[in-house]
């Protein structure tokens, strides 16, 4: 199974003309009307004399050859394997390039979970939390790998059952950033790992914003976890919103900036979330039909002692230190032991701060 | 005529034998030192003549050839003034050499004749008594120090001349300098701290076990004066970490009257010393801050804002106890056994807890300049928050003393634990130890394996907390660890798992 000579033949001129098309994305205002142009009107655009004879003399063979080498399996349009739901777009990518397995790209509809790079420490915890509790319901995350609330979302997908899927704005097997090298691996090995543009290309800004509509379209859903109001992960709303998929958000502090792209989405009418009960039950609604609730069912965590229940009551008000938790001594080190357990059971997690923060479930 | 009288030169933290050989005959006059002599030495040559001349002594006018023997080490310091001084006046027929059988001189001369303190003087009295000699003469200044080594007669001289009629038995030696009155100020306690009850079983353990300790919070929040009242709740100095500890300061010039130190050493370093402050350098080898240390505590305020290089330096420190220096003449090796306690800011912002802007990136940030090696080695990271106003009336922490006392309890259980091994404490337990000797429940270890899972903690982090446990049983005078020890002391424990930003 691979793709057709005609579809990588388009896949390599993008990726010739990617500088080019930088130019021209800015001259357009959607995205959408540049990739949705023909092969010859691309060419018009911006081929010089040595990239038309490259298209003209088009090497599908060797070009297949090294995308095996990278170790990427590849998808077009015209293949039975192509993700059905990217033929939503008006401008679908003309080739998949995939590390990983292909089936995962065929699985139970994904939830696109989006954020910040620059998220705070709530933001990350949360998005860890919405992807280990989407994974554990069978439902795929599927997110862009950058940093912050996107690797948070696939470090906590991991965690559970369901294969995590990863698009990226460059070549598929290469992991950007280069920090998070594990974590692609990780979702490689368990998922899947896409992009548009053929083994060699490198991200310019355009295909961050290319490669969001191929998470919006792949997704049923778009959760956006933390944003300011200019993140670019609310491209990945707006495009789902244009193909009529849903888009969902979660609030945040309203005394910091972090949360402001996610506020106003909120205003605009995307309904707002707050874990992954509420994200699955949208997502039924969107979807059709139910998914399994994550086990162990989230009715009754077994009940805590009155000290415990005392102390985990303090934490959700704020106290986060031995000073604020304990007046002496001895309830120090009481209160050491059973912070540890409530730690233990989940209900509590140390910042690195050093603050015990309750922990998101 | 040849003579021969013997000094000691300070190497690191030891002092090793020089033979001081003055050879007198006829020639042209002339004064050459040989025998790898630094500049301070080959000075040796101004000061002796002006000093022998000023006494009332002849300076033979002939060729005269002194030698530091052994060639190969390197001799630096005015400390072979009076030994050369001496040698010359033997050699000249001033002195007979009987008077220096079994016996070592070391002092700087000033050029009127008076013996000045040098450094070190405990290092030589320890090795002159190695080295079987029975007498040893040292500027007075410095008299005391050497009469902590027992079995040697010390001779504290202020002048040549008195050296020269003493040795002569023209004259009484004169009495040793009174010891210093015990004006040792008291270490200041525990009870001065306000709004901190909490920390209190924190630095109990810390101290009982040497655990390594890092203090985070806000600016002012008290985390200085927490650390300054450590060393008074740690066990007193034993009879051979004192000598260690006098001969260290001796070594390296730290005021002292002479007498043998009793409290344990509090060095608190700037930021922005070097790694070589901290860790010993220059040549010939200086001791650092991490030797001054030994035996004490090392106190890292601001410790994002020491130099990365600086911190790593600590590396070797930390792990093996010692540090070795090594130049062109070959390496010395210094003592660093010290319990680290370090104080930072939570994040670049100093905001706290609810009021912290930082993103998760500046956060990540900061966490990078203080990890590494130093956070690897910390066992215990307490939080100190800014005391509201009533705990800042009413908490007033215990004294000092009722807390030493559990201290030095739950110290000895450690001692009878290692008994033969070098180890000392908890925290210098080896993984190996803490199966062998650690007497942990199976329930205590089906715990930790459960922490371990969900909170990915590193196989070091692991043993960490089980050295932390061990002490908190110790206090408790349990002989296994439980559950609940363990709980504790995961409570207490450095969150190591790598911050989700890029997710490494």
């Amino acid at each position: 199974m691979t793709a057709c000579d005609d579809c990588l033949r388009r896949t390599d001129l993008i990726a010739a003309i990617a500088g080019r098309l930088q130019v021209e994305f800015k001259r357009r205002d959607a995205p959408a009307r540049v990739l949705a142009l023909s092969d010859a009107e691309l060419l018009d655009v911006g081929a010089s004399a040595e990239v038309r004879r490259r298209y003209r003399g088009f090497d599908a063979p060797a070009a297949r050859a090294r995308a095996g080498a990278a170790g990427l399996r590849v998808l077009c349009g015209c293949d039975a394997a192509y993700p059905s739901r990217l033929t939503d777009l008006a401008d679908p990518p003309a080739a998949l390039h995939v590390l990983g397995s292909v089936a995962a790209l065929a699985a139970a509809d994904g939830v696109a979970v989006v954020g910040a790079r620059r998220a705070s420490a709530y933001g990350l915890d949360v998005a860890h939390a919405l992807g280990r509790g989407l994974s554990a319901a069978g439902v795929p995350v599927v997110s862009g790998l950058a940093l912050g609330i996107d690797s948070a979302a696939h470090a906590g997908a991991l965690e559970g059952p369901a294969p995590p899927i990863a698009v990226l704005a460059g070549s598929a097997h290469v992991a950007y950033p280069a920090r998070g090298l594990t974590l692609h691996r990780a979702v490689a090995e368990r998922g899947a790992v896409v992009s548009e543009l053929p083994p060699g290309a490198s991200p310019h800004r355009w295909t961050f914003v290319a490669r969001n509509r191929i998470i919006a379209a792949l997704s049923a859903l778009t959760v956006v976890v933390q944003a300011t109001d200019r993140s670019g992960s609310l491209t990945t709303a707006d495009f789902a919103a244009d193909l009529g998929r849903g888009v969902a958000a979660l609030p945040g502090p309203v005394t910091t900036r972090l949360s402001e792209g996610t506020h106003r989405l909120i205003q605009a009418g995307a309904p707002l979330v707050t874990g992954t009960g509420d994200v699955l039950e949208l997502l039924a609604g969107v979807a059709g039909r139910e998914h399994a609730a994550p086990s162990p069912p989230r009715a009754a965590p077994p009940p805590l002692d009155p000290p415990l229940a005392r102390l985990l009551a303090a934490v959700e008000r704020g106290s986060g230190a031995l000073d604020e938790l304990a007046a002496s001594p001895q309830d120090a080190r009481a209160a050491l032991a059973g912070l540890s357990e409530l730690e233990r059971r989940g209900l509590v997690r140390r910042g690195f701060s050093g603050r015990w923060e309750p922990a998101a479930r | 005529m040849l003579a021969r009288v013997l000094t000691f030169a300070v190497d690191g933290v030891q002092a090793r034998r020089v033979w001081v050989e003055a050879d007198v005959r006829l020639g042209l006059p002339a004064f050459c030192v040989v025998g790898l002599a630094d500049k301070a030495v080959r000075e040796a040559r101004e000061r002796v003549r002006a000093a022998l001349v000023n006494s009332g002594y002849e300076f033979p006018l002939r060729r005269i050839t002194v030698n530091l023997a052994p060639a190969h080490l390197r001799k630096v310091g005015p400390a072979f003034d009076l030994p050369l001084a001496v040698a010359l006046l033997i050699a000249s027929a001033q002195l007979d050499a009987a008077v220096v059988e079994r016996s070592a001189v070391v002092g700087e001369l000033s050029l009127t004749g008076e013996v000045r303190p040098v450094r070190g003087v405990l290092a030589v009295a320890e090795a002159a008594r190695q080295h079987d000699l029975l007498r040893l003469v040292v500027p007075r200044d410095r008299a005391r120090e050497a009469t902590l080594v027992p079995g040697l007669e010390v001779l504290g001289i202020e002048s040549l001349d008195q050296l020269v009629t003493t040795l002569r038995g023209e004259a009484e030696p004169p009495p040793l300098p009174e010891p210093p009155p015990d004006a040792a100020e008291p270490l200041p306690d525990l009870s001065d701290v306000r709004g901190h009850n909490a920390l209190v079983p924190g630095l109990e353990i810390a101290a009982a076990g040497g655990h390594n300790l890092l203090l985070q919070g806000p600016p002012g929040t008290g985390k200085t004066m927490i650390a300054r009242r450590l060393p008074s709740i740690l066990p007193p100095l034993s009879p051979e970490e004192a000598v260690e500890v006098t001969r260290i300061q001796s070594v390296a010039g730290v005021r002292g009257a002479g007498a043998l130190v009793r409290t344990r050493p509090f060095r608190a370093p700037h930021h922005t010393i070097s790694a070589s402050g901290l860790v010993g350098g220059a040549s010939p080898p200086q001791p650092g801050e991490a030797t001054l240390a030994h035996h004490g505590v090392l106190f890292l305020d601001e410790l994002a804002e020491f130099a990365r290089s600086s911190l790593e330096a600590l590396r070797q420190p930390l792990e093996d106890g010692h540090v070795t220096i090594v130049r062109g003449q070959g390496a010395t090796s210094f003592p660093t056994r010290f319990m680290l306690v370090a104080a930072s800011n939570p994040c670049p912002c100093g905001g706290g807890g609810a009021h912290c802007r930082c993103s998760a990136a500046d956060l990540a940030r900061h966490r990078r300049r203080l990890s590494g090696p130093l956070l690897d080695r910390i066992d215990i990271l307490m939080r100190v928050e800014r005391p509201p106003a009533a705990s800042l009336r009413q908490q007033i922490a215990p004294r000092s003393a009722a807390v030493a006392a559990r201290v030095v309890t739950a110290r000895e259980r450690q001692l009878a634990r290692f008994a033969g091994a070098p180890e000392r404490c908890n925290a210098q337990m080896t993984s190996r130890q803490i199966r062998e000797l650690g007497a942990v429940t199976p329930a205590a270890l089906r715990l930790l394996s459960e922490l371990y899972d969900r909170h990915r903690l590193s196989a070091r982090g692991h043993t960490r907390i089980l050295r932390v446990a061990r002490t908190v049983a110790d206090l408790d005078g349990a002989a296994t660890v439980s559950p609940e020890h363990v709980d504790v002391a995961a409570g207490l424990r450095l969150d190591d798992a790598p911050i989700l930003v890029g997710a490494a």
